[in-house]
Order: C-alpha cells, then sequence, then structure tokens
C-alpha cells in the first residue's frame, strides 16, 4: 500500500514510522526545507519538500498511484484542497482531511471529503474513560485504610446480571449494600446484581483497583 | 443584477476593498471579512456596509455574516485554498446563488472548475491581456501571426 502523507511535526512522525514498520510506502510531503532534511534523516520514507496542495508537488510524491492521500497539517483550507487535488486530479482512492476545527469535520464531510476531527475523538475518549464517573467515592474511614464506593451498574458491566457468589471478588472487598429502586438490600451470596442497581463496595486501598476492575471490566 | 444586492467579500486587501467600496457605492449592502482589523481599516470613508473581524474559515464567522441571505459571495484573501474552501461552503452548504473565489495558481483552477466553484485568476488573465498585447503590436507592425 502507498501512502502520501501531508504535514509535519510529531504526529507526522510517528504516523510515518508506524506506517513504515507495517511495510507501507510511504512519502511525506513538507513546506519547511529544515524539517524535511530532518524526517529524511530519521525515517526510510521519501520526503517531499514543497507545497502539498501543488498539483505539481503531488505529482512528484507520486499521487498518480498512491492508495491513501493523508492531509494532516494545522491548516484546515490546506487539507481540504489537497484532499480534493488527490480525488480529482490524481484519482486517489482514498483521500483523508485532519479537520483542525471541529466544525470543520462535517463540513468537509459534505464537501464530498472524508474527515477526522483530533478535538473530537479524543474528547469522546476522555468521555469514555470519564464515564466511570459511575464510581462515585463515598468516604475514605480510618484516616483513608478504608474506602466506601458507590457504584452505579451499567448493563454492560460484567458482574451485571450475575449472583453475587459468582462474582470472583478479590480479597479483603465486600459488597455492603445494594440499593435497588430506592430500596437498601443487605446482600447475601445468592442477591443477583442488576443494571441500575446501585451498589455499596468496601475495599482496602490495595485492592480498590482491582476491585472497580472486576466490577466495571474497565482496564483489561 | 437587481437593485440592492446583499453581497459578502472574504479578504479586506487591494481587490476585496476595492470590490466593496464600489459595490458599496452603487447601493448594494456589503459585508467584509478578514481576520485582520487593520485590513478593514483600508475601506474608503463612505463604505457603508458591514464589517467582520474573524477567519473565514471558521464556520461561526460565515454565519455572523449571514451567508444563507447572500445574492453574491466573493473570496478574494491572498491565499488560493482558503479562497477555495469558503468559496465551496457559499455554494454547497449555503446556497448562495452567485459565488466567485480568485485563484492566483491556475493549475488549481482546472479542479475548481471541475467542482462548479467559478474562479478568477489573475494570473491567467493578465497573461491573456500581455499576449494579446504582444499579438496586437505585432499585428500593428504589419507582422502576421503563422
Amino acid at each position: 500500500m502507498k501512502v502520501i502523507i501531508v504535514g509535519g511535526g510529531n504526529t507526522l512522525y510517528f504516523l510515518c514510522r508506524n506506517f513504515a514498520a507495517k511495510g507501507y510506502e510511504v512519502v511525506l510531503i513538507n513546506r519547511n526545507p529544515e524539517e524535511c532534511v530532518q524526517l529524511a534523516r530519521q525515517l526510510s520514507a521519501m520526503v517531499v519538500c514543497g507545497d502539498g496542495s501543488d498539483p505539481a508537488i503531488l505529482n512528484e510524491a507520486g499521487a498518480m498511484g498512491a492508495d491513501v492521500v493523508l492531509a494532516i497539517t494545522p491548516n484546515d483550507q490546506d487539507n481540504l484542497v489537497i484532499c480534493q487535488l488527490a480525488s480529482l486530479q490524481f484519482g486517489v482512492p482514498r483521500a483523508v482531511a485532519l479537520a483542525n476545527d471541529p466544525d470543520n469535520a462535517e463540513i468537509f464531510q459534505n464537501l464530498g471529503v472524508s474527515a477526522f476531527s483530533t478535538t473530537h475523538i479524543v474528547g469522546s475518549l476522555i468521555e469514555q474513560r470519564a464515564s466511570i464517573e459511575q464510581i462515585t467515592n463515598l468516604l475514605p474511614v480510618a484516616e483513608g485504610k478504608v474506602n466506601v464506593t458507590e457504584i452505579a451498574l451499567d448493563a454492560g458491566f460484567p458482574v451485571a446480571g450475575k449472583l453475587l457468589k459468582d462474582i470472583e471478588l478479590p480479597e479483603n472487598a465486600l459488597v455492603a449494600v445494594v440499593i435497588r429502586e430506592s430500596q437498601p438490600i443487605v446482600p447475601r451470596g445468592a442477591t443477583r446484581l442488576l443494571a441500575g442497581d446501585r451498589v455499596v463496595l468496601i475495599t482496602l486501598p490495595e485492592n480498590h483497583g482491582p476491585v472497580l476492575k472486576a466490577f466495571t471490566g474497565e482496564g483489561q | 443584477m437587481s437593485n440592492n444586492l446583499y453581497i459578502v467579500i472574504v479578504g479586506c486587501g487591494r481587490l476585496g476593498s476595492h470590490l466593496a467600496n464600489q459595490l458599496s457605492h452603487v447601493g448594494h449592502s456589503v459585508v467584509v471579512i478578514d481576520r485582520d482589523e487593520a485590513a478593514l481599516n483600508g475601506l474608503s470613508s463612505d463604505f457603508s456596509g458591514f464589517r467582520v473581524e474573524g477567519d473565514a474559515t471558521q464556520m461561526a464567522v460565515l454565519k455572523e455574516a449571514k451567508l444563507k441571505r447572500a445574492d453574491a459571495f466573493f473570496a478574494t484573501t491572498h491565499e488560493d485554498n482558503v479562497n477555495l474552501m469558503v468559496a465551496q461552503i457559499a455554494r454547497k452548504i449555503f446556497n448562495v446563488p452567485h459565488v466567485l473565489a480568485r485563484v492566483f495558481d491556475p493549475r488549481r483552477q482546472q479542479v475548481f472548475d471541475r467542482l462548479g466553484i467559478e474562479t478568477i485568476c489573475p494570473t491567467s488573465v493578465a497573461a491573456e491581456m500581455f499576449l494579446l498585447a504582444v499579438a496586437s503590436g505585432r499585428a500593428a507592425q504589419g507582422d502576421v501571426q503563422p
């Protein structure tokens, strides 16, 4: 597979290294002569120095036979034009633009160019991680030697629907109370945990993380 | 063109400000967008339109200029790619009926003709006029071209 990447900086460097390691043929286009020299030294890729939105430069980089063009410059207008030239003038089957301004991701799609926004991607990743917000640290007891934590059970958690006795918990952990539809239940082995339950856990600091993982399935 | 048009111009350099002054002078409603406040000060004192300071490649700025209502849109910044991008947005997303972009590089012009974006290339226009002058100069000397 032949990939042309237009842009600079760390993202370009690491992407290129990654692609080259997979055996792709990578050509880089960068308009800064000093960075080009640097890149050519550090990477085994072909480097073309120039403006990637100039058809002559794309041609020099071999756009005619490329499978993918990736435009990741810091300027959205350049990324759009690079991709349009690549697909319209050089017939590149896949041209993908970085939308620095997240609003432009949708606009580029409407203009017929595949686009992605790192702001969107990173933002949603952080939200996913933070959705472990379902965990509330209630209170530290005995100067933090004991944690009392509440977890709201999601249908996707591995413990949802299981009997308490079938859940493998690390040592020194206790399911103290299950709150189901505002009713507290002091659970026994035969109590089944359901999605929507709020579970109050007592843990010691050393196994706090593993216990949470056992409940949420996160980090496996 | 009808009596009073709503015209949005991106870029307030020599071309943009000249167009804005002229169009405002003959009675059109003109909005000029430039990211540089100093450039907007280059408009003439009798310019009666609106000035928007901001980067036209950002959707919020184009919305502020009320592009939906525009009858015509001219992209005249000194960056070809900015002109091509905002012209496409004006045409395809805001459905502005009359869109023109200035593009310096004639090689870029062809692709955008295909995308349905009308472009004016000052390089090609000037070259044609020079060539015409050369040809007519020759003709005046009675030197007929092959």
